[in-house]
């Protein structure tokens, strides 16, 4: 199979200007970055101790991003006339190389850390800070490897590359800056992947809408960030976090945050910002869809949590102004922004799933209702991190469980859907899974643990996640409720709050099921379509079997690490 | 004792070597299941007579399993910033879990035997099959109430698929429907086991912690009573309680005779012994729920009776019977006397067996041979003389099922209704209606399925058939029914003889159950039901 050769992407002179652009850019976010993100690494709600993290992180940060410009220059320079797959495979391996490295030190980093018992908080916070993006950016590269037709593979490879960056970088920055500078790096990135197959439509369509959606998104958030920074003065989240807790609530506060949690909602596609969703998970290669439901959903969360945990608790210095009973701190508002879009996911989520016949679009349906879970969870840490909660880091590891172990069933089960695809199965509609089990044991039994995952069946990671975010959030509510000072300050609406979303949760739960088996339906129970008109036994044991799926190596690994890593998260899942 | 953990491994190992046998033959994944389902029983069966029965449950295993970090404070030193484990995987094993345990690798081993015959995709069904039992047995042996949940829903996934690839009639919307009543149960019990935990700041969820908790002043018994509702009835969705039993019929049903074995046999009392567990954590919130539950039981065991009366269908009238006879096992436990909950305990293992038993002949030796289960078709035909096996084995496990002396249902309901009486006259009165209720139901099924009118020779059937009215479908034979195998007959015979070996001797399994009933948790509850 040949590819036209002359593509603008690959002319010398845009590619001049393009890597020139990049690695400028590149660089200045990583000085500007790394200085940003020591800062925030040491005062992250903690503890991680100062010696430890200085050689880390600088190299941590920026690896990705040098193994992107690295692979595009590797891709023009030396591989220029090579075949598709060889460039495909290079990108891949330099790629991989540059995620793999950070997370291996990482988890020495952490392992070493480990082996002191009073040090086990610090080096929790580490391993949640660290490895969910890496290691979900990987298993995407690992399945597109294995899996991908598309043109350009170096540059697909690079801005993979770029979005992990800014989706790692997103998670360590401390003031409303660089959040949006990162924020962008990943969505500009994010927006190309979706529309990167440029012989399908409905993949420049996914692209558009995602772009056009995350455009107006962004202009909220900058337009709320912005009133902020009227509001108070500055833009680093400690500083505004006093400003706003010595001044009472405005209503021009209220604007700025419903425009920052409207920018959140769109960026963690939560109801009802949600409706790029679908249509973006359904039109994006499958590898591109992965990382839009995986590691930049981790970093959209991680970073609401960081903003909502810092924002709303500061404390009023010594000689606080009278403001500061009225403050934003000492009231319950913010949480009743909460309250929207957990309800409105939960149920939207849940409710449009059972309509869909489209795998990708069910997939996408439950992400909603899934944010509307992790919303509950940021929701959790956010309060756990209060004047008088129990600030023990719980919450905030619960929540990057929940995301990592999230990110790992989505990513597993568009990499089936991927590896179908590829050997010229249509993998669209639900009715496309038929007889999976006996076309591929092999993607029947991975897909089974990813949509058990997800539906949160035990022993598997994704019902331990859900479990410790109920448990975390009534034990919460139930500290509010003794707590006095907390009772004075809402704390009625709060944990009001908190014992509804977790029963609604847990009832949404029973919904979910079904839509959840409705894929295991077909995959392990309905025979596939007989190509003739036969309905009998041997008819459909003949079509099963001759659909039958070869699984690339690359990919059947992918999918291996995120079935069994499911499996062992969920029995140790805290560790 | 030590030998009981061994029952949840070797079940998973033998899911596994059932799928990689069931690769090779059909063959090969029947006789590996067989063989480990065996090897469960073996374990049970020698933990079984070591067992030495005492209040306190004898602890097997205990590995700490989930914890929280601790908070940072530096002032803190040593072992004040190590992490504090909130959940346990702490299996236990009292006389009830022993009970129940031994149950389980008796119902395994008869499921597989009745499923001797499964040909398609057997191994993927001897895996599903083995795992849901590994799940179970991991209910039985739990301390910890976290555990004890992870297990319960390892238990429900498999039911699915069993229903749905293997089961007959309606078979997608029955393992639908059973599956989805059975999660919304265990959501409600989520719900609940969340709350408790977070309400009592309970040190973790072993079920010594959460009672302990409960117990201290820490929550007050009206709080409790809404915790104790969300355990109790999503336990008692399983347990097929009126009005929330509708899944039991239908999906035993559906089900495929060795599932729907199972999901009479001991699926059902996964939920009652759930609900046995959780009154026993919140014994001063149970009197407000007690009314509610009685009233539900006693009318599950009149309204299942009644409408199993009316059934044609061979198998709806097995499956409403199971209704009926876990209601009884629901009035034990609301009367909580000791007796009753000692007759509880006893009719859960009773009605295992029988229920098993009763399924086994509908599914297999008659449904399976005969290709239907409507009572009118079968009325047609003298199935006696056909199947005489099937008829003297289904004669006896009525009559066991019936609750007559000699078999196992009888000490069970005794002990019931006796205990029932020394709570409120009322209930045991009520009960007792459900009594001649079952003996018609049961005595119907046996006429109409097994002495139908034709008589005589193979001739006489057939003009006693013609002469069957035209609207009730016929049920001819146009060639000598299949023979009982082997597995059959040995199948039937365990069953067969576990059920009158404790209808004649109670005590074997009392002697084990009563000891248990002495642990102060359970005289707690007895305490504050019977004030």
């Amino acid at each position: 199979m040949s590819f036209p050769k002359s593509d603008i992407i690959t002319s010398p002179r845009v590619v001049k200007t393009l890597l020139s652009v990049f690695a400028f850019g590149a660089l200045l976010l990583c000085a500007g970055g790394s200085i940003d993100a020591l800062d925030a690494f040491v005062r992250h709600g903690s503890n991680v101790n100062g010696p430890l993290t200085p050689p880390l992180a600088f190299p941590f940060l920026i690896a990705p991003a040098v193994g992107a410009l690295f692979a595009l220059v590797l891709d023009l320079v030396w591989l220029k006339n090579a075949a598709r797959l060889t460039r495909l495979r290079a990108a891949t391996a330099v790629g991989a190389i540059s995620l793999a490295v950070p997370l291996l030190v990482a988890i020495g980093f952490v392992a070493a850390m480990s082996s002191d018992p009073y040090l086990i908080p610090c080096a929790s916070t580490l391993l949640y800070l660290t490895c969910p993006i890496y290691a979900l950016t990987l298993l995407t590269l690992l399945i597109t490897a294995g899996t991908s037709r598309l043109e350009n593979p170096a540059e697909h490879v690079a801005l993979t590359l770029f979005a992990a960056a800014g989706c790692q970088w997103m998670l360590f920055s401390g003031n409303l800056l660089f959040a949006f500078v990162t924020l962008e790096l990943a969505s500009l990135s994010l927006y190309i992947l979706a529309g990167f197959d440029k012989r399908d439509p409905r993949s420049a369509e996914a692209g558009l809408k995602y772009f056009l959606y995350g455009g107006t998104a962004a202009a909220f958030l900058l337009f709320g960030f912005s009133l902020l920074y009227g509001l108070t003065g500055t833009i680093e989240f400690d500083a505004m976090a006093r400003a706003l807790a010595e001044q009472p609530v405005t209503p021009l506060l209220l604007v700025a945050l419903a425009m920052v949690f409207a920018g959140f909602g769109y960026k963690v596609a939560a109801a009802p910002f949600h409706l790029w969703a679908p249509d973006a998970y359904e039109g994006a290669p499958a590898p591109s869809a992965a990382l839009i439901a995986s590691a930049s959903k981790v970093a959209g969360f991680g970073l609401l949590a960081n903003f909502a945990a810092r924002l709303f608790n500061g404390t009023a210095s010594a000689d606080a102004p009278a403001g500061a009973a009225a403050s934003i701190a000492a009231r319950a508002d913010w949480v009743l922004f909460f309250a929207v879009l957990i309800t409105a996911s939960l149920l939207l989520g849940n409710i449009a799933a059972l309509a869909q016949k489209n795998v990708r679009r069910l997939l996408a349906y439950s992400a909603i209702a899934h944010a509307g879970v992790l919303l509950l969870a940021v929701l959790v840490s956010a309060l756990s991190n209060k004047a008088g909660g129990v600030a023990d880091g719980n919450a905030d590891r619960t929540l990057f469980y929940y995301l990592f172990t999230y990110g790992l069933a989505t990513v597993g089960a568009f990499g089936v859907l991927a590896v179908m695809e590829r050997a010229g199965a249509p993998a669209r509609n639900l009715r496309d899974l038929a007889g999976l089990w006996r076309r591929s044991p092999f993607l029947g039994g991975t897909l089974l643990v990813f949509i058990l995952s997800l539906a949160g069946i035990p022993p598997l990671a994704g019902f331990m996640a859900k479990f410790l975010v109920f448990a975390g959030a009534l034990r919460t509510a139930a500290a509010t409720t003794a707590n006095p000072l907390a009772a004075a300050t809402g704390g009625t609406i709060i944990s009001g709050v908190l014992y509804a979303a977790t029963l609604l949760a847990i009832a949404a739960s029973v919904v979910a099921l079904y839509y959840y088996l409705q894929i295991l339906k077909q995959a392990f129970i309905e025979d596939a379509p007989a190509a003739g008109a036969g309905d009998n036994a041997a008819a459909g044991d003949a079509a099963n079997t001759a659909g039958a799926i070869k699984t690339p190596l690359s990919a059947g690994i992918a999918l291996v690490l995120a079935a069994a890593l499911l499996v062992v998260l969920g029995i140790w899942a805290t560790f | 004792m030590s030998s009981l953990p061994w029952t949840i491994y070797l079940s998973f190992l033998g899911a596994a070597a059932a799928l990689a046998a069931g690769k090779r033959s059909a063959r090969a994944a029947r006789w590996v299941a067989l063989a480990f389902a065996l090897a469960g029983l073996g374990a049970t069966a020698l933990a079984a007579f070591s067992f030495v029965p005492g209040a306190a449950p004898q602890v097997l295993v205990d590995v700490p399993w989930l914890s929280l970090l601790p908070a940072v404070d530096p002032s803190l030193a040593g072992d004040a910033g190590a992490p504090r484990v909130f959940a346990r995987y702490l299996l236990a094993a009292d006389g009830i879990s022993m009970t129940l345990a031994l149950l389980t690798g008796v119902a395994a081993v008869a499921g597989i035997l009745f499923s001797w015959n499964i040909e398609r995709r057997a191994g993927d069904f001897f895996a599903l099959f083995l795992a849901l039992i590994g799940g179970v047995y991991g209910v039985f042996l739990s301390a910890d109430a976290l555990l004890l949940f992870v297990f319960y829903e390892i238990a429900i996934v498999p039911k699915y698929f069993l229903v749905a690839i293997w089961g007959s009639t309606n078979r997608q919307y029955g393992a639908m429907k059973l599956v989805l009543y059975s999660f919304a149960g265990s959501a409600a019990v989520l719900a609940g086991l969340v709350w408790a935990f977070a309400a009592t700041g309970a040190a973790d969820f072993s079920f010594a912690s959460l009672a302990a908790a409960a117990a201290s002043a820490k929550l007050a018994p009206a709080a409790a009573v809404p915790i104790l509702a969300l355990l109790f009835f999503g336990f008692a969705t399983l347990a097929g309680m009126f009005p929330l039993h509708t899944w039991a019929p239908t999906g035993h049903v559906a089900a495929p005779t060795g599932a729907s074995m199972l999901l009479a046999g001991v699926v059902m009392k996964l939920g009652a012994y759930g609900c046995l567990r959780s009154a026993a954590l919140f014994p001063d919130a149970f009197p407000a729920i007690q009314p509610v539950v009685a009233a539900l039981a006693l009318a599950g065991i009149v309204y299942a009776g009644l409408i199993a009366l009316k059934q044609t269908d061979f198998k709806f009238v097995i499956g409403y019977s199971s209704v009926s006879h876990m209601g009884f096992v629901l009035l034990g436990l609301a009367a909580a006397t000791p007796r009753a909950l000692a007759g509880s305990v006893l009719q859960m293992f009773s009605h295992g067996v029988v229920a098993g038993l009763l399924f086994a002949v509908v599914g297999r030796m008659v449904y399976e041979r005969t290709h239907t289960r409507d009572l009118r078709a079968l009325s047609t035909l003298p199935l006696h003389r056909h199947l005489p096996f099937a008829a003297v084995v289904f004669v006896l496990a009525g009559v066991a099922s019936m609750g007559f002396p000699g078999f196992s249902g009888f000490p069970a309901e005794l002990l019931i209704l006796t205990g029932a009486w020394e709570h409120s006259k009322l209930w045991a009165v009520a009960a007792a209606v459900g009594i001649p209720v079952a003996a018609a139901f049961t005595l119907r099924a046996v006429s109409l399925a097994f002495f139908g009118k034709g008589s005589g020779s193979e001739a006489g059937t057939a003009a006693g058939a013609t002469g069957a009215g035209a609207a009730a479908p016929v049920l001819e034979l146009h060639e000598p029914l299949p023979p009982i195998t082997l597995a059959e007959k040995a199948g039937a015979g365990l069953l067969l003889t576990v059920s009158v070996v404790i209808g004649l001797r109670p005590d074997l399994l009392l002697q084990w159950i009563e000891p248990a009933l002495n642990s102060p948790l359970f005289q707690a509850l007895a305490t504050a039901a019977n004030k």
